[in-house]
């Protein structure tokens, strides 16, 4: 058994992920907009993929958040079946949310959903939202990804006949229809297939981590004909709607198909530390 | 075109501006997002006064990141937000003000009568916080900071502020539902 990862550690290295994930994005990300710049047949569009590459070199060369909407924080974390923990794991993500906030710093998002009021420090209740999953070894994984508001609320889950498989792509186009500039476009569009309800949308969310340069023919096919939509960056007209379509799936009941569709803006922001694992 | 326009603004300022028109700012422009606009509009209506001028003023959608270095508000970035939740304040505003500009980021719906030869809407490019922060180059006042951070009005000044896409012009077209409906029509045929 191994015990080595402490209170402190989990604090310090939310800090240290936050601060990655706020200010830098990967590099699979920044690859796949200069692809697109490049390969940009309008004018204003490439203007518009001009100004975000220029700010992402800003914000990472300045140390200061990409987007002023820092985002409400999803965790993934992972695990290990042979890592010991004694302490409590959510508080010490917490504290380490309620330090960056400050450090970073971090707009403060987090308010109750009825009177609206701010806690200030982007927790609240059940956020951060973290999901657990158990993993082989004996290292903790965490990761963060800040999801902001703007593309949030563009998503939508769909609860389709069994039989309407076909439907999946229109439902994908549709939502990206309606949710047309104010995604932030160009967007990746992470698609949750089976499960259930929520299940869905937690698959289509955990999508948006893979990373952008790779798709399958399936990804590759539906990304080809939501830029065929010709919405464009920021819904200005364009080649550019999208820059990665992921999937995944899971069984359902053989009555349901639920879908579920969440959409990313281009700072497709997340950061991941591996503690723990000495032998 | 390309304008390099500088606050205070005339009227021809923005009536001459076409949708796809690129323009800089520069000046004094303040932020107001959701409550702010319910606020502005309570306020007015309930006949109480305004701690800030809206006529001939320059409506910036955005809930800035701010830090406070002793007692200076600093901007930390301060880019646009969804301009269409203000969709449906916005008639009402611009028939109670004479604001003549918006900026914002992915458009608006059923603006462009309001908005008929006295108010454009000017794109800037979403997520771009850290761009538009450099050209944020003083925080003037604050008022309403118990709406919180985002939700405040930041009086702001600005220096060759943009690039600013012309989205909704003063004469009635608006570039986001011409490439909407081209979007349907396209989806509709595939």
């Amino acid at each position: 058994m191994s015990n080595e990862v402490s209170y402190n550690n989990v604090v310090e290295a939310t800090v240290s992920i936050l601060r990655k994930a706020e200010t830098t994005l990967s590099e699979d990300v920044i690859e796949t907009i200069q692809k697109a710049k490049d390969g940009e047949s309008s004018t204003v569009a490439r203007e518009q993929l001009n100004a975000i590459l220029k700010n992402i070199d800003i914000a990472s060369r300045n140390k200061v958040p990409i987007c002023q909407d820092t985002g409400i924080l999803i965790f993934f974390v992972e695990i290990g079946r042979d890592l010991a923990i004694d302490f409590n794991l959510d508080a010490a993500i917490e504290e380490g949310v309620r330090k960056a906030t400050i450090s970073i710093p971090l707009r403060p998002n987090s308010v109750d959903p009825l009177t609206r009021n701010n806690s200030k420090d982007n927790t609240g209740d059940g956020i951060p939202d973290i999901k657990y999953n158990f993993c082989d070894g004996n290292k903790l994984k965490i990761t963060v990804a800040p999801k902001g508001a703007g593309s949030e609320n563009m998503s939508a889950v769909k609860m389709l006949n069994p039989t309407e498989t076909d439907q999946i792509r229109n439902f994908v186009l549709e939502t990206v229809l309606n949710a047309g500039g104010k995604p932030c476009p160009p967007i990746v569009i992470g698609i949750g297939i089976g499960g259930s309800f929520d299940k869905a949308a937690r698959l289509a969310k955990a999508s948006l981590l893979e990373n952008m340069t790779d798709m399958n023919e399936l990804e590759l096919s539906i990304l080809k004909d939501v830029n065929s939509l010709g919405i464009g960056p920021m819904g200005l007209g364009g080649d550019t709607t999208a820059l990665a379509v992921h999937m995944k799936k899971a069984h359902c009941h053989t009555a349901s198909l639920p879908v579920a569709v969440n959409i990313q803006c281009w700072a497709n922001r997340h950061a991941s530390i591996i503690l723990g694992g000495e032998e | 075109m390309e304008y390099n326009l500088t606050m205070p603004l005339k009227k021809e300022d923005i009536t001459k501006l076409s949708a796809g028109d690129i323009v800089h700012l520069n000046g004094t422009i303040l932020t107001a997002r959701d409550e702010a606009h319910a606020h502005i509009l309570e306020k007015t209506e309930n006949g109480k006064e305004i701690p800030f001028g809206l006529d001939e003023s320059v409506i910036y959608h955005c809930g800035p990141l701010m830090r406070k270095i002793e007692d200076k508000w600093e901007i930390v970035a301060a880019g646009p937000t969804t301009s269409a939740r203000m969709s449906k304040m916005t008639p009402e505003l611009l028939d109670k003000y004479n604001v003549f500009a918006l900026i914002g980021k992915g458009g608006m719906t059923n603006v462009t009568e309001a908005m008929q030869d006295k108010c454009v809407y000017l794109a800037f490019t979403g997520g771009c916080a850290a761009l538009a922060s450099e050209n944020i180059i003083n925080v003037k006042e604050v008022h309403w900071l118990e709406l919180g951070m985002p939700e405040a009005v930041w009086v702001l000044e600005v220096e060759n502020f943009g690039p600013l896409v012309v989205g909704i012009d003063a004469k009635g077209n608006d570039l986001f539902s011409k490439i909407d409906e081209k979007a349907r029509k396209i989806y509709s045929g595939l």
